[in-house]
């Protein structure tokens, strides 16, 4: 009887101290939720969640590229205690804001070509076509000029390149 | 060819130049990039890197507005005129009134910017006017 006491204690408490040891040996939801968010730290639009070493992610990013890029670093931030990861990740592009505003934009091109006599330029629609003639050393700071004023398109294809 | 694969070299270039804000989509058949350089040679980097993809940068098919940062308020800039003198004018645009002028590679003090354009400056002679940004070179 009292063997049998002492055996049921030991096997408990050996379990006992066996589980409190494996509990110990896996990282917590909190600890892993702070190593993925670290190992993600630069895409400040995603958040993390964890539960039982399931990782969630959400918020939106920029690109697939971006998307796929912070799921492998999660993955890869305690590969021992992530179990999967989640990824609900939006990809969601911003639309890059582009002067079409044809007035607003011929006004600037005027200022822009201010230092460039040998060229002509016209807007249509967003469009800045130059014509004309120009030395190899300045189109570039005329690309830049024209560029800078966030066109829809800048067609240089007519233009002769001395 | 899609153009983020005939410009891979120049996105690849961005992406680790440090440029802040980088901003790089396709619409309408133009690559568009955007987005603040750390500093000039940054940009000038990704300049030539576009020019070796696109020489003269004649198919159009990207524009490419990337700033640099260190135009800061209060810090100085180079005039880079190709020979003539830069207009200091009244206002932010040509048809304001001339109010001096600041020569070719003379430093002047950057007060604010008015708009992408335009750069409320003063000159080292105390003068105080706008002048247009493209001809100013940030000095670091």
């Amino acid at each position: 009887m009292n063997l049998k006491n002492l055996l049921t204690v030991l096997v408990l408490s050996g379990s006992l101290a066996f589980a409190t040891v494996s509990c110990k040996s896996k990282v917590s939801d909190a600890d892993l939720r702070a190593k993925v968010e670290s190992s993600i730290s630069s895409n400040p639009g995603v958040t993390v969640d964890v539960k039982e070493g399931v990782v969630t992610l959400s918020g939106t990013v920029a690109t697939e590229d971006e998307r796929m890029a912070i799921e492998n670093s999660a993955k890869s931030a305690d590969s021992k205690g992530v179990k999967s990861v989640v990824n609900n990740i939006v990809v969601n592009a911003p639309q890059i804001e582009i002067n079409s505003n044809d007035v607003d934009l011929k006004a600037k091109v005027v200022d822009a070509t201010k230092d460039f006599p040998t060229i002509s330029t016209t807007v249509n629609d967003g469009v800045i076509t130059v014509t004309g003639t120009l030395e190899q050393a300045r189109v570039q700071v005329l690309k830049q000029s024209l560029d800078a004023l966030s066109p829809k398109r800048v067609d240089m294809s007519s233009l002769v390149i001395k | 060819m899609a153009l983020t694969t005939k410009y891979q070299r120049l996105i690849e270039t961005a992406q680790s130049s440090g440029i802040a804000d980088l901003q790089i989509g396709e619409q309408e058949g133009v690559l568009h990039i955007r987005g603040t350089a750390p500093n000039a040679d940054a940009k000038n980097k990704l300049w030539d890197v576009y020019n070796q993809l696109d020489p003269n940068y004649l198919s159009g098919d990207v524009v490419m507005n990337v700033d640099v940062t260190t135009q800061e308020t209060g810090s100085k800039a180079r005039v880079i005129t190709q020979n003539s003198n830069l207009n200091i004018r009244k206002g932010p645009g040509t048809e304001q009134p001339i109010v001096g002028k600041a020569a070719k590679d003379e430093i002047i003090t950057l007060i604010s910017r008015a708009n992408d354009q335009w750069w409320l400056v003063r000159t080292a002679d105390g003068e105080e006017g706008y002048c247009y940004a493209q001809y100013l070179e940030p000095i670091s």
